[in-house]
């Protein structure tokens, strides 16, 4: 049976955890409160996605994790470091070895070609490039990409764009995956590839994966746990009952019974 | 991020907008041709005026007199120093020794006296000089007919326009340009001429007989002479331009030979006389020694040793030091002037990146979320900056060497309508351009602060936010 989260967190060590993490904009006269006093604990390895409505706060909450966006108040603890603590460069290091993201729009450089979009990354972290370039392909690979390298975004369809981005989240072996709405711009059976992509990512590169989604069948399919936010406050955390049942994919049940 | 990879993400990136950022390049361009149009004019004219300088001869040359002369050209040395009657002759091994100092290219006496020359039968009365076979490349005989010596001893001689006017019967007033150097040397060119001279020779007893010495005087005497009346037959092959009564050209006769050959003759010097009421050698001293000194610059310091040695000198004070200086300025005035077009080339850079910024900001957000560092984005701004000078320095020195060219071949067009000497007025020298590229970089590295520090400052969540 799965284990809750506390016990999770105490077994496995380092995951991600936020305590009563803030972050309010102000906007004109009004202060919107996207993330409102948000405590949760994602132990190491889970698959946990975040639900919710449109301005509930899941995407700003993941942009916290990501490092992309600093809380106004309380803490965002990844593998043990509080991201409020870090420098601007510390933060740039953890989106670039700790966490890899994945969006709803793919976010690929559309003067680049896929490869090019895919080693981008590997060009930050001052890898060589001949090395660089066998990385990007068994990346690529990974994914299904390799023959359309020497492709631009533009000339892939929204399922390649994902798969690409998926291909340079990968690239650097980050721990965290981050994916934003990672289908919201697919078909629904390109979004099942990308959602099986993820999910294996999970299972067999024993990475921790938090989704934002707001389509809860999609959550229900993948997930271990389920994280319900509404008006930038967590309203409930349950594990996934049909993963409690077994009825999610072989990996994640295999993986029940260790 | 890695250089290499900073210099190809530049690339790409300005390859994306190549119309602006080609014309920012071209914006660039323009100022750094400005900029090397104009310091090559200036070094230009700094380098055809010090030429012009060295080659007259009058400032890279120190004038040697013996204090035993009692004549000086400075009345301070008159007074300080050994008495004459101590100091050392102006003789041979002095001017070997002389030869010796550091920066001297060589020395060598002035041989002058006048004589007699017979031309076609009629004889004609002039002053002659001995010149060293360095004064080939004098500005003096920049005009000549015919060529220079062959050897330094041939049986030749250069003669001066208005001699060679004389030998034709012709009246040409010094200084007129009325009869042209060319008509006058045709008749004359390989003809010959003879010079009659007095000779110095040893002095043999025999010929002082009748009582020049005195009886029963057994030693040998060193500083009597006898004097011989000789003949000598020369070529003419050369007509010069040069005025004997000018200062151009340290010249100053209208018959020129050889110096060598002068020497070989032993021909009475004025010296000579007082040779013989001063206590001395047989040694003939000179009354003159010039000295060419290897750069005009040095001629202060050659001319200390030479002091030293106890003799009197004669210089034209370093005229290149305050020629310099006075280029100096004019090349700063200049730079300035041409640094004002690449002052607005760098608003244009300024412009235009600022401009990609706005344009790139999703993609500087995208860089950012995926792990790149505020240095990394900064770095990739500067490089795009830096290429862009790069270009524009590289293209705006060929554009500023072309410009050159051109104001070059118009000035020798028009110097040639007035039937002047074609001269070289502007000089690209290698350090310009490098300067001009690396400057035209730091300008623009500099135009790009701004701006890359404002996309470095983006936050990511902001700039992907953006659409």
């Amino acid at each position: 049976m799965i284990a809750t989260p506390d016990t999770r967190l105490q077994l496995t060590g380092k995951g991600i955890q936020t305590e009563n993490v803030r972050r309010h904009y102000v906007m004109g006269q009004s202060l919107i409160r996207a993330v409102d006093g948000i405590s949760l604990q994602v132990p190491a390895g889970e698959f946990v996605t975040l639900l919710g409505t449109s301005g509930s706060g899941k995407s700003s909450l993941l942009n916290l994790i990501a490092g992309l966006d600093q809380p106004t108040s309380g803490a965002v603890i990844v593998e043990e470091r509080d991201l409020a603590q870090l420098s601007r460069a510390e933060l740039a290091r953890h989106r670039l070895y700790t966490v890899g993201m994945v969006f709803q729009s793919f976010n690929l450089i559309p003067s680049m070609t896929v490869i090019e979009n895919v080693e981008l990354p590997l060009r930050f972290a001052e890898v060589e490039r001949s090395r660089r370039d066998s990385l990007a392909r068994e990346a690529l690979d990974r994914v299904g990409l390799s023959g359309r390298l020497q492709h631009r975004p533009s000339e892939l369809s929204g399922g390649e764009q994902q798969r690409t981005a998926l291909a340079r989240a990968l690239i650097n072996r980050p721990k965290f995956l981050l994916a934003d709405e990672p289908t919201g711009n697919l078909d629904s059976r390109t979004g099942t590839e990308i959602m099986n992509l993820i999910r294996e990512c999970n299972d067999d590169l024993r990475m921790t994966v938090v989704m934002v989604t707001h389509e809860r069948a999609l959550a229900e399919q993948y997930a271990e746990r389920l994280v319900f936010l509404a008006d930038g406050k967590l309203v409930d955390d349950q594990p996934n009952p049909r993963s409690l049942a077994g009825t999610t994919s072989p990996g994640g049940a295999s993986r029940e019974g260790v | 991020m890695k250089a290499y990879d900073l210099a190809e993400l530049a690339m790409r990136n300005l390859r994306e907008s190549v119309l602006r950022n080609s014309l920012t390049t071209v914006g660039i361009s323009v100022g750094v041709a400005s900029l090397v149009a104009m310091l090559s004019l200036g070094i230009g004219l700094q380098q055809m005026a010090t030429r012009r300088l060295v080659k007259s001869g009058l400032f890279d040359t120190i004038v040697i007199t013996s204090r035993r002369d009692l004549r000086n050209f400075n009345r301070d040395e008159e007074q300080n120093g050994p008495a004459p009657a101590e100091s050392p002759a102006l003789d041979e091994p002095s001017r070997q020794k002389i030869e010796q100092l550091a920066n001297v290219t060589e020395a060598f006496p002035d041989l002058r006296f006048i004589t007699s020359f017979t031309y076609e039968t009629k004889p004609h009365l002039t002053m002659v000089a001995g010149i060293p076979a360095s004064y080939r490349t004098n500005d003096a005989f920049e005009g000549m007919q015919g060529s220079f010596f062959s050897s330094d001893n041939s049986d030749e001689a250069i003669l001066q326009k208005t001699f060679a006017a004389e030998l034709q019967g012709k009246t040409a007033k010094p200084g007129s340009d009325d009869v042209p150097v060319a008509e006058l040397a045709k008749p004359l060119l390989g003809k010959e001429l003879t010079m009659r001279y007095a000779e110095r020779m040893p002095f043999v007893e025999s010929a002082g007989k009748e009582g020049s010495a005195p009886e029963g005087d057994a030693a040998p005497d060193t500083t009597s002479y006898s004097i011989a009346s000789r003949e000598r037959k020369l070529r003419i092959v050369g007509v010069t331009d040069l005025d004997p009564d000018s200062m151009r050209g340290p010249v100053r006769a209208r018959v020129l030979l050889p110096l060598k050959l002068v020497q070989s003759l032993h021909v009475v010097q004025p010296t000579a006389l007082r040779d013989t009421t001063q206590a001395g050698s047989k040694v003939p001293t000179y009354s003159t020694v010039s000295v060419r000194v290897k750069d005009p610059g040095k001629i202060q310091q050659v001319e200390d040793a030479i002091r030293k040695m106890g003799f009197n000198t004669f210089s034209m004070l370093d005229a290149t030091r305050s020629l310099r200086r006075f280029f100096a300025i004019l090349d700063l005035f200049l730079g300035i002037f041409g640094s004002l077009a690449l002052a607005v080339a760098s608003i244009g850079i300024v412009n235009t990146l600022v401009m990609a910024i706005l344009e790139r900001r999703r993609e500087i957000g995208i860089m950012k979320a995926i792990g790149a560092s505020d240095a990394d984005v900064k770095k990739l701004f500067f490089a795009e900056a830096g290429v862009m000078g790069a270009f524009g320095g590289a293209l705006g020195v060929a554009l500023g060497w072309m410009i050159g060219r051109l104001i070059n071949i118009g000035t020798n067009i028009y110097l040639k309508r007035q039937d002047l000497a074609p001269e070289q007025i502007w000089f690209v020298p290698w350090w310009l351009v490098g300067c001009a590229i690396l400057f035209a970089i730091a300008v623009s590295l500099v135009s790009g602060l701004y701006p890359a520090a404002r996309a470095a400052k983006l936050e990511p969540v902001q700039a992907l936010r953006y659409e």
